[in-house]
């Protein structure tokens, strides 16, 4: 199976992890450990990022050197909220990279696309490696593309829904359309929901609420990992065309009569 | 038994001040060292809510039991506390609804109520009509509930007051404004501690310090309590005629619960804040929001105060009690979200402990060596 790489860094994972949501700090990284993943979400704006050293804190408990640290920008609404929590995020944990997130509305989550093309554009000006989290809309993710983003993040559904991949279509359309990877970011709620994305031929996954809502979030973060593996490793093999009849394995030509 | 003869306990919160009490009662020398004042943080902006099964997680089953075993102590726990204090603290059996307000609150609200049938605990489906009986200034909107008719609650400020008595009462010492500069150790057993510059000997130490407790100096690096602040705002309302709720009602984000003291309390935040204790607009604008989405009633009550608190979250979100592999050095703290609920059995089985030298059993796995297996 090939490895995923963004911005020339290489992953052993194709599984990105969010870092909220869980039922206490033991069990989070238990799943983190479980998922297989070397690269993980924190939201800046829900986490204390100056605790001293030896301070009891969610991100002193990570293991920077085992994790990639992906900083997000949830729960900004304006492209300047966005880019000045990207930028705290740059000084705080030293790393440019940003998953781009700026929330249109409270109800649905789903992104507010001008703000975010805005917010994109003034990142990569002041040298972010930028992970955009957007619509499954393939020109939006073009134009992010066109830009400059690293990858594009396009939403299989609601962020938390669980309710899967709700437009394969677009997400391959998105696929086929632009070179850099795709990450599918939010929706997925069981395994199934992530092999399949594979199987599309995304580049990854990341997910949160799948894992930490899980009622045994360490067994789900395992699924996941087995899911991501298969479905990737499915889509490199090539599937078998479907038939509507069947089709013997067994051939019948050059069978001795007897 | 071994002869005891000077316990200091560091942090005067309910758990530091109830188990403190508990050694006096038993003849033990005892000293509470508070770095600010006594039952301030956590214990103050606590709501008193003993509910151990509305709180229950899917993984959280020990737990659970624990915080059951606590609650069945608490009619002999006040019984106690006012025959030293002379204050009644009454366990208030006030049950309590989770309603729904939608369709993904019901799917939600249904795997809340299957896994507690699943375990065999008493849970009841109600209606929207049904809950809006037993809580009539639920909103209309409200389409379905669950129901637990023994969850119970406690006036924990009342408490508090009880408590500092009772402790004095009964011989204890309590100092407040005293930051402990240095926990001394020497010889795999405690020998005392540093405060205001002046040494102190000391046979047993308990660390009841909440979220504070990692920061104390002195503890041997392998036996640093892993706990941290977890910031929770609330807001207290004062009940008036427009809205009389009698029921503790917990809303998807947020709970209200009425007090006898006339208090409607909204709460509660969750953070990761480290030990910043500012009140923020977005966490209040959420709990009002949320809290009049499910009591629209509330719109009219005056705002009495805002309070924050700093829950000492372990790593488990368990509590970490009991002995260490330092002699004398014990552990009462990282109670979390349940610290109220847990002060009876902390008291009476750490206390027990510390005066017989018997480890306590239904403490068993609590300690904090599971933190530290591979140093033990």
């Amino acid at each position: 199976m090939s490895n995923l790489i963004i911005a020339g860094k290489e992953f052993r994972s194709r599984l990105i992890v969010g870092t909220s949501r869980y039922p206490d700090p033991h069990t989070m990284m238990q799943a983190l450990e479980a998922s297989g993943t070397d690269f993980i979400t924190v939201s800046i704006r829900r986490l204390n990022l100056k605790s001293a050293d030896g301070q009891e804190s969610i991100m002193n408990m990570i293991d920077r050197k085992k994790y990639s640290i992906l900083p997000n920008t949830a729960g900004c609404f304006t492209a300047k909220e966005a880019v000045l929590t990207a930028q705290l995020a740059r000084e705080a944990l030293e790393t440019n990279w940003v998953k781009l997130e700026v929330i249109g509305d409270d109800e649905t989550l789903f992104p507010d696309v001008t703000e975010l093309l805005k917010a994109a554009e003034q990142l990569l000006a002041d040298g972010f490696i930028v992970l955009p989290y957007c619509n499954d809309d393939p020109i939006t993710c073009r134009k992010l593309a066109d830009m400059g983003c690293a990858a594009v993040m396009p939403l299989g559904a609601p962020i938390g829904s669980g309710m899967g991949i709700r437009n394969p279509y677009n997400i391959q359309i998105i696929r086929d359309l632009i070179d850099i990877p795709v990450i599918v970011d939010a929706g997925v709620g069981t395994a199934s929901d992530a092999a399949l994305a594979m199987e599309l031929g995304v580049d990854g996954i990341l997910m949160n609420t799948a894992i930490a809502g899980a009622e045994h979030p360490v067994k789900m973060a395992t699924a996941m990992k087995l899911a991501i593996e298969a479905g990737r490793l499915a889509f490199e093999a090539g599937r078998i065309p479907k038939r509507l009849y069947a089709k013997a394995s067994s051939p019948v030509e050059g069978m001795i009569n007897s | 038994m071994r002869a005891m003869n000077n316990t200091i306990i560091i942090g005067g919160g309910i758990i530091g001040l109830a188990t403190g009490w508990q050694l006096a009662k038993k003849g033990i020398n005892v000293e509470i060292l508070e770095r600010n004042t006594a039952g301030r943080s956590a214990s103050w902006a606590a709501a008193g809510m003993l509910a151990p099964q509305a709180e229950m997680g899917f993984e959280d089953i020990e737990l659970f039991y624990l915080c059951r075993k606590s609650l069945d102590m608490y009619p002999r726990f006040v019984e106690e506390l006012y025959n030293d204090s002379g204050i009644k603290v009454e366990l208030e059996i006030t049950g309590c609804i989770l309603p729904g307000f939608d369709r993904d609150d019901a799917e939600r609200l249904r795997r809340l109520y299957d896994f507690r049938e699943k375990i065999g605990m008493p849970v009841v489906w109600l209606t929207g009509s049904e809950a809006r009986e037993i809580e009539p200034f639920l909103s209309p909107r409200c389409t379905g509930a669950i129901w637990i008719d023994d969850d119970a609650q406690i006036n924990n400020r009342l408490m508090l007051d009880a408590l500092k008595k009772a402790f004095v009462k009964c011989g204890g010492k309590l100092y407040e404004d005293h930051e402990v500069e240095k926990i001394n150790i020497s010889g795999g057993k405690v020998t005392g501690l540093t405060v205001h510059e002046k040494h102190i000997t000391a046979d047993n130490i308990i660390i009841a310090g909440g979220a504070w407790s990692k920061q104390i100096p002195g503890i041997p690096e392998n036996l640093l309590p892993p706990v941290r602040p977890v910031k929770g705002q609330i807001i207290n309302l004062r009940l008036n005629d427009s809205c009389r709720v009698t029921k503790v009602v917990r809303a998807p984000d947020v709970y209200l619960l009425p007090k006898s003291d006339g208090r409607l309390i909204l709460g509660a935040s969750v953070e990761e804040m480290g030990f910043d204790v500012n009140p923020t607009a977005g966490e209040i604008f959420r709990l009002l929001e949320r809290g009049w989405e499910a009591v629209p009633s509330i719109y009219d009550l005056p705002i009495e105060s805002i309070d924050v608190g700093l829950r000492p979250g372990s790593r488990d979100h368990m509590p970490i009690i009991g002995s260490s592999e330092v002699d004398g050095l014990f552990f009462a703290t990282g109670h979390y979200r349940n610290g109220i609920l847990l002060t009876p059995i902390t008291a009476f089985e750490l206390s027990n402990w510390i005066a017989t030298g018997d480890p306590s059993e239904a403490l068993k796995g609590f300690d904090i060596s599971r933190f530290y297996k591979e140093t033990v």
